[in-house]
């Protein structure tokens, strides 16, 4: 292999490019981002970076002597536009094209939009330059600020804003957040911590339209109400940045479906991160985005698919100044079990708590609030157990 | 010098969070050394105190980062910098830390 091309100039297409240089890849290597900006770290954009705790340097995933060492060929602010059939030119939005022997997908997801959230005053996060607007908004005094979704990068961005003074209102449609990651019972627990800090929790009620002329003003929900808004933050998931490969020999079913070592319908054309569906499953997880790049890699340099990404799934949200950290495969009909801390008015303890999901006496999950050393241990043992119960090879 | 807590109240194995600004994690390992570096993580802020003790490698606990204990070098990625070490002595059974003198940071 001569050339190998990175699309995605992300947290994964970075780790790629590490671990093919780190493999023993010589030849040239080309990495291709549509931001203008070298990677960095999605994570604390909803938190830290958005409350001025952390400027962007503290983002950067790498650094110039880092980046001397890969010796990569870097086509910033450049967007890829297509993959030939044969998976061997990657077609750049600039009109200029690259031959490549292989190719490592890393073009990860975008924020899902709402219709009318062309006003001024609406933003998503999930990009730098989204939380830069969001971050100059949020310093203009006190707002009256309108979250929808009260998932993770809802959740987050409502106690940042919430830290920072504002009024904050969070806008759920299901009847609880968070109910397919943590279980409904879970779910009712972490959703108590919006109180800590005084955010208004509505849910079971969707948006029926944004208000307003130039600037949003309001949000209308679907049972009529009105609530005022300064700020609207569309925190309402992701969808993967597969539109780019239409018309590649690739298959696209919400992601670039892949095997479980991360190679897709073509030998020579892995993909990882969030826009990776590896072995039916797409996590927009961001261990997830660090640990498949190793396999990607090794299944792409040997040209064949020698060996499985298929690891315990872990994520962690910091929101209210409570830690939590979920790991694990969580199943419909798990029972729950408080195994360390408690519970208390249906909210986490102050010194939080450590619960396991069982089932047939096997624990399928962890999920901790304030408790990292224990769910440390429980993490560690989950994936020791699962790989008593699954062979690596599969 | 510091004061962390009692020898035999940190077992093998174990660690603890001194209070300090920055704060400091003092760790015992296996073998029965005492080591004490920087808690924060230079990733991203997870306390290194509660993380995974190996041998004298310690691993974050939230993004899984490792740390020598020895040289206070990061092994593997996420981290990029160094956490700073620090001595420590037993005296009267007292475990001790001294702070590295502040010559800027490790960064």
């Amino acid at each position: 292999m001569r050339t190998v091309t990175v699309v995605g100039a992300s947290l994964s297409g970075l780790y790629a490019a590490r671990e093919l240089r780190a493999q023993g890849f010589d030849g040239r290597l080309v990495i291709v981002g549509d931001e203008p900006h070298p990677p960095y770290d999605r994570p604390p954009l909803s938190k830290d970076f958005l409350t001025g705790r952390a400027g962007e340097a503290q983002l950067a995933l790498t650094d110039a002597g880092e980046t001397a060492e890969l010796d990569a060929e870097w086509l910033l602010g450049i967007r890829a536009r297509g993959l030939d059939a044969r998976g061997r030119t990657v077609l750049l939005d600039d009109g200029r094209t690259v031959s490549t022997d292989g190719v490592v997908i890393a073009t990860g997801a975008s924020a899902r939009r709402l219709a009318g959230d062309g006003l001024a005053g609406v933003h998503t996060l999930r990009t730098l330059d989204d939380a830069r607007a969001l971050r100059v908004e949020l310093t203009r005094g006190p707002r009256r600020v309108v979250v929808i979704g009260g998932g993770f990068i809802g959740a987050e961005t409502a106690s940042s804003c919430a830290a920072l003074g504002h009024a904050v209102t969070v806008v759920e449609a299901a009847t609880l957040p968070l109910v397919p990651r943590l279980g409904a019972e879970m779910a009712a627990v972490c959703a108590a911590l919006h109180r800590r800090r005084g955010t208004e929790l509505v849910t079971g009620v969707s948006v029926a339209a944004l208000h307003g002329t130039v600037a949003v003003t309001g949000v209308a929900l679907s049972d009529g109400r009105v609530l005022p808004a300064d700020v609207v933050i569309v925190g309402v998931g992701a969808l993967p940045n597969t539109a780019w490969l239409a018309g590649s020999a690739l298959a696209l079913h919400d992601g670039v479906l892949c095997d479980d070592g991360c190679v897709t319908a073509l030998p020579q054309v892995v993909a990882v991160g969030d826009v990776a569906r590896v072995g039916g499953v797409r996590a927009e997880h961001w261990t997830s985005a660090t640990e498949q790049p190793r396999v990607a890699v090794a299944n792409l340099l040997a040209g064949r698919t020698v060996e499985s990404a298929r690891t315990v799934p872990y994520f962690w949200s910091d929101q209210y100044g409570a830690r939590l950290q979920f790991a694990g495969r969580r199943q419909e009909g798990d029972t729950v079990r408080v195994a360390e801390g408690a519970i208390v008015d249906g909210a986490p303890a102050e010194d939080g708590f450590l619960a396991r999901y069982e089932r047939e006496g096997r624990t399928t999950a962890v999920l901790s609030v304030d408790r990292p050393r224990s769910f440390m241990r429980a993490r560690r043992e989950l994936v020791r157990s699962e790989g008593r119960v699954r062979p690596a090879a599969l | 010098m510091i004061p962390v807590c009692r020898l035999e109240d940190l077992p093998e194995g174990e660690s603890v969070r001194v209070g300090t600004n920055p704060p400091v994690a003092v760790f015992r390992t296996d073998d029965g050394e005492l080591y004490a570096i920087d808690d924060t993580c230079t990733h991203q802020d997870a306390s290194l105190s509660e993380g995974w003790l190996e041998g004298c490698l310690v691993e974050c606990p939230l993004h899984a980062a490792s740390f020598d204990l020895r040289t206070g070098m990061p092994t593997c990625l996420p981290a990029r910098r160094p956490v700073r070490t620090h001595r420590v002595t037993v005296d009267d059974g007292v475990v001790h830390v001294h702070l590295a003198a502040e010559e800027g940071s490790a960064a």
